[in-house]
């Protein structure tokens, strides 16, 4: 198995690489949205609650058929790496504006109106005061949210992106050393994935630490 | 119509076949789910057990649910069992039975979560009021913890749903398939089916997951 190691450090990299790329895009995609239902701005919280509705409650798979086989044929040709990446910031800016929404939520409306009162503007309450509670509060589910991402990144292989799954598929079919290529395939998955796990629970613990004093 | 490649779906029976797909997509998640909320329930009352060993057991079966992705479950089970312990399991059974394992672990998170998230005095109070132990989880808090529970298990039912589209890559003929068969089948005369039909099945699975989404929203807002 040692000669195979190469072909699974890359792959597990390619998931790396495209799954970061994804999920910065879909925090910054995420924070748009959430702000944009939050102000309430007409015309675009509606687009944005459709979006947020229709990538939800479709599959990942589903979304990058259409975005890498369906688009070429109107002139729209991606790469798969891009592909990846863009449909992955898409489907997860969705989980992600519901999980800011939340913590927008949930902060206390009182918040908003002290700022207010003490003369500072919407924007600088946003800034200063209702974002740093809200990202404490959504942080749970973020963290759910980017573990997920990073879970969904496995269905990468159908658009023919060489990773981990693709590698594993591709082995197997080669050379039918299934119990080793799958054991290879749950130990990079677990060091890819268990770091996350660890660092999101020791920093949930460190922010309700902070926030709350208990 | 042609230009999208929507035409595609209404020569022979495309559309009944696409319809089929989805049916049987609907099947294999229906009967994870039933079994998930089963099992899941029993997972979560042992998870409340204070033994250390039941502990750490219920802990590293959620934290393998948690970590592995789907996909890989589904190729460990389909492809290593025949290989490991012999037996040949069709794509289905692997199918339910991954779905299953997946289910129970979130389905006992979600059951350990609303029975340890009702406060202390909720069972405290009942016993004041000389309730048995057996009533007071009969009349108090049951009832508060099935509150809890209902809309996140609502949620884990379109979940399942949706990763039925994974069952492709072992092998089940379920809608993304026949999507992919309806398309190959008229590459030379509609190549715009490509279009027409991933779109549609992106709709499609739209239709089945919105409503469920929206009925656990409406139930999580009424109840808490």
């Amino acid at each position: 198995m040692a000669e195979y190691l190469p072909l699974y450090k890359d792959a597990a990299l390619l998931t790396l690489g495209i799954g970061w790329a994804g999920i910065a895009g879909a925090i910054v995609i995420g924070l748009a949205v959430a702000l944009v239902v939050h102000f309430r701005i007409p015309v675009a919280k509606q687009i944005c609650q459709a979006y947020v509705e229709l990538f939800r409650n479709t599959p990942l798979l589903i979304q990058l058929f259409f975005f890498y086989f369906g688009l070429p044929r109107f002139g729209f040709s991606i790469t798969p790496q891009f592909c990846g990446a863009f449909g992955l910031a898409l489907h997860g800016g969705a989980y992600m504006a519901e999980s800011f929404r939340s913590g927008f939520e949930s902060v206390d409306r009182i918040q908003r109106e002290t700022s207010l009162a003490l003369g500072l503007t919407p924007l600088q309450a946003v800034r200063y005061v209702i974002l740093p509670q809200a990202v404490t509060l959504a942080f749970p589910s973020f963290v759910a949210n980017v573990i997920f991402l990073l879970k969904e990144t496995s269905v990468f292989s159908a658009i023919s992106l060489m990773d981990l799954m693709f590698v594993t598929k591709d082995l197997m079919g080669l050379y039918y050393r299934t119990t080793e290529c799958l054991t290879m395939l749950v130990l990079f998955y677990l060091v890819i994935l268990v770091p996350v796990s660890v660092a999101g629970s020791v920093i949930e613990r460190r922010l309700r630490y902070g926030s709350f004093g208990n | 119509m042609e230009a999208l490649g929507i035409d595609v779906l209404f020569k022979g029976t495309n559309a009944l076949r696409l319809l089929q797909g989805l049916w049987i997509a609907v099947q294999i998640s229906g009967i994870s789910v039933a079994l998930s909320i089963v099992l899941g329930v029993l997972l979560g009352i042992f998870m409340m057990w204070k033994n250390p060993v039941a502990r750490a057991v219920s802990r590293l079966y959620l934290e393998i649910v948690r970590i592995m992705p789907q996909l890989a479950l589904l190729y460990i089970v389909f492809f290593g069992a025949t290989r490991v312990l012999g037996i040949n399991l069709t794509a289905e059974f692997s199918a339910i039975i991954v779905f299953t394992f997946w289910g129970t672990g979130e389905m006992g998170d979600l059951v350990r979560g609303a029975l340890a998230s009702t406060p202390r005095h909720q069972y405290e109070s009942a016993a004041a009021l000389g309730l048995t132990r057996a009533q007071a989880y009969r009349y108090v808090i049951i009832p508060q913890a099935v509150r809890r529970l209902v809309p996140a298990a609502i949620n884990l039912v379109t979940r399942m749903v949706k990763t039925t589209s994974l069952l492709l890559m072992i092998g089940i003929i379920e809608m993304m398939k026949v999507g992919q068969q309806i398309i190959e089948a008229n590459r030379m005369t509609s190549p715009n089916a490509v279009f027409g039909i991933y779109g549609t099945i992106m709709l499609l699975y739209f239709a089945v997951c919105w409503p469920i989404s929206l009925l656990a929203n409406h139930l999580s807002k009424k109840w808490n």
